[in-house]
């Protein structure tokens, strides 16, 4: 743990970034404060850690690699992946969805535990239900065509799958003490967030009109209908057609009895998502769309009120060294005109990278400018891509450095 | 890229584009609405996901669910519209086209029903969109397709299988009765030569190995590829030997050194490291980028490259881009 505890002087200066800032493009870079990785994996008071952010910015990566550092200074963690990359998923020991968290071997060096599952969002939904309901209503349930097709088809089921998820291996960790930290990684789109409304659209639907009118005809006779509802009814099975119709009755009325306590729980986990228990951290590489999709990100966990503990910048142009400027080194090029081309090429790209180097910082200043108080951190781009323990453990001490 | 595959090109009229999430496929989705827009053509382009990508790509106010036209198209302008499409406001379109339902429908969405139907129930919101894009593809205007061609930016590779396969889901749900109907003429069209998924992706490891197993999925649910367009791509800045030196950490350094003072640069020892660390970095990258490129090659499908843009892409670019889709030949 001595690691994890150690934090530089530099990164907790009070006063930095509190100097007035003037006009939309006066953020600086030298203002934003620092996300101290180490002192937020080494927090025993955090529990768990929620990574998002849009696709392709490497957010299971991301997920990985902090589950592993904090393992390695001590943590017992546990990682929940959405869909990782196959070959990160055999790094992991990933290879079968068994949708239950199994250690990952051949790591040494650990003072912690490393535990990994993938989310199987259909076996997770059938586990609900067979937990949940009376072995007859289970199967009644699980054979319900309209059941199979919303459990292993539709897309937000991911989203609420993973909550669910979420929060049994919360339950696990609180009741057994197997793990200290829960790492998650969240679906991969826009709607990663859509688990926030899990709770609150569950709700509005069980406590609707529609449910009270699906279930009516399996509960009561057809006289207890009111016009409206008879409307209703009648428009549904024009559009859905008898049999469909008949198919989702059955289903909602054998799941009647289970959504009181799947919205019960899916209130308990937004709950703990808002506890201070809960870190979320927003992940995106240095480019304008995914900072964008930062943005929107870091303002709706604020609008919900959740714990953000800051920006994780992935895949960052490393700064150089090298006292040549971008200018110089092109200029240089243009005067060997072709004389040397193994120079030419080699000053055309330090200037790339140094214009490289430019571009990100000025879309970060970007960023912190609209969102000051957002800490940040960077991980510099890997020669190769991140498919062992070895990168993942390298993209960790870069996160943390 | 096969002479059959040749020949289905001037049918092709349902473009889908996805790829790997930050690769870029809405950037080509609206350059490659421009390319098919040129002599006269009417296209449409539309985006699924609510992001407003191709707004700001097309440099217009964010677009409502309303097809709007966006820009012209390059040589004796066609015209590309763009199209935002916004579930619930499809489902009550449809609803009232197929069914003229009036007052039912707006009892519908007091029960909760349009709500549910949109965020609750199984790959109805999928349906719902593919269905619109369905119906700019088949509409007619003055006896002839009111759009000469469809641009779908579609949902990322890893979501593309279940968008696109949804209908047969549906169809297995429903099993009689009109969502059946409409979900099996969707699903003829989309395995028809008509319609084309083209896969955009980075010369990079997990980029192209979404796209390879993309093209499994594809083949599996018998949609048809069109092209496979790697996007952002970069040239050597290097001599292949060169190349093989960097890698190796072998160049020249005296060459390197007596260069520099001719281009009157003042090579101390950090400088020519710093280049040195350059040319390092850009031949391993160039190494990975062949090796990707060569997966991509031996599926023996078409593989069509588009320059990588530093500055990210403004409307110019998109016409830039749109020339080279029109130079490969391949759309």
């Amino acid at each position: 743990m001595a690691r994890s505890r150690r934090r530089p002087a530099s990164k907790t200066q009070p006063g930095r970034g509190q100097q007035a800032r003037v006009g939309p493009l006066q953020g600086r870079l030298s203002d934003v404060p620092p996300l101290d990785i180490d002192r937020l994996l080494g927090d025993e008071q955090v529990r768990i850690i929620v990574c998002c952010g849009s696709g392709g910015v490497g957010k299971t990566t991301t997920s990985a690699a902090l589950a592993l550092r904090a393992a390695e200074s001590g943590r017992k963690v546990v990682v929940l992946t959405i869909d990782p990359a196959r070959r990160l998923a055999q790094a992991l020991g990933l290879t079968q969805l068994d949708n239950t968290p199994k250690p990952v071997n051949g790591l040494d060096h650990l003072e912690g535990t490393l535990d990994a599952m993938m989310l199987d969002m259909k076996r997770t939904f059938d586990e609900v239900v067979q937990t949940h309901a009376t072995p007859a209503k289970a199967e009644q349930i699980l054979a319900n065509p309209f059941y199979q097709a919303l459990s292993s088809s539709f897309a937000g089921t991911q989203e609420y799958m993973a909550m669910e998820k979420l929060g049994q291996l919360h339950a696990e960790a609180t009741r057994t003490g197997r793990w200290d930290l829960i790492v998650v990684d969240t679906p991969p789109s826009r709607s990663a967030l859509d688990f926030l409304d899990a709770p609150e659209r569950l709700s509005s639907f069980l406590d609707g009109r529609l449910i009270r009118l699906l279930l009516a005809p399996a509960k009561g006779p057809a006289r207890f209908l009111t016009a409206g509802m008879g409307i209703v009814t009648g428009a549904l099975s024009k559009v859905l057609g008898g049999q469909m119709l008949r198919d989702v009755q059955t289903f909602v009325a054998a799941l009647d009895t289970l959504f009181g306590g799947f919205r019960a729980r899916s209130d308990k986990t937004y709950q703990i998502l808002k506890d201070p228990q809960t870190a979320f951290l927003v992940v995106a590489s240095p480019d304008g769309e995914a900072l964008r999709e930062a943005s929107f990100f870091v303002e709706r966990l604020a609008q919900e009120q959740m714990p953000l503990a800051g920006l994780v910048l992935n895949r960052v142009t490393a700064p150089i060294r090298a006292g040549l400027s971008a200018q110089a080194a092109l200029a240089g090029a243009e005067r060997l005109n072709g004389d040397d081309p193994v120079t030419t090429g080699l000053l055309r790209l330090h200037a790339g990278r140094l214009e490289q180097i430019g571009r990100e910082r000025s879309l970060r200043r970007r960023f912190a400018a609209a969102h000051p108080t957002v800490a940040t951190t960077t991980i510099s781009a890997l020669a190769s891509d991140v498919h062992d323990v070895d990168s993942l453990r390298r993209v960790a001490e870069l996160a943390a450095a | 890229m096969t002479l059959a595959t040749r020949r289905d090109q001037p049918l092709a009229r349902l473009h889908i584009v996805s790829g790997k999430g930050g690769t870029g496929k809405t950037t080509v989705a609206a350059a490659l609405a421009l390319a098919l827009a040129s002599e006269g053509k009417k296209v449409l382009v539309c985006e699924v996901e609510g992001r407003q990508g191709l707004a700001s790509l097309f440099d217009v106010a964010p677009l409502p669910y309303a097809e709007r036209r966006v820009a012209v198209g390059p040589d004796n302008g066609g015209e590309v519209h763009a199209l935002a499409i916004d579930t619930e406001a499809a489902l009550l379109e449809y609803l009232d086209m197929f069914y003229r339902l009036g007052r039912a429908g707006k009892a519908l969405d007091r029960f909760g029903v349009i709500d549910f139907a949109t965020t609750v129930a199984p790959g109805v919101r999928d349906v719902l969109l593919i269905g619109k894009v369905f119906e700019a593809t088949q509409r007619q205007a003055a006896g002839r397709p009111a759009y000469d061609a469809v641009v779908l930016d579609a949902p990322p590779t890893g979501r593309i299988g279940k968008f696109l396969n949804v209908n047969t889901e549906v169809a297995g749900i429903a099993k009689v009765g009109p969502i059946r109907k409409q979900a099996t003429s969707i699903m003829r069209l989309l395995t028809s030569p008509q319609a084309h998924v083209h896969l955009v992706t980075s010369l990079e490891e997990m980029p192209v190995q979404e796209t390879l197993d993309a093209i499994d999925e594809l083949a599996r649910l018998g949609l048809r590829l069109g092209s496979v367009i790697v996007n952002r791509m970069r040239t050597p800045e290097l001599p292949a030997q060169a190349l093989a030196d960097a890698a190796r950490g072998r160049l020249d350094e005296g060459r390197i050194e007596a260069s520099l003072k001719e281009a009157g640069i003042k090579a101390d020892a950090s400088v020519i490291a710093g280049l040195l660390d350059a040319g390092q970095q850009h031949a391993e990258r160039v190494a990975l980028e062949v090796e990707q490129r060569r997966r991509l090659d031996d599926l023996g499908s078409a593989v069509v490259t588009l320059p990588y843009l530093a500055d990210g892409v403004d409307l110019g670019d998109l016409y830039e881009l749109a020339a080279d889709l029109r130079a490969s030949g391949e759309f």
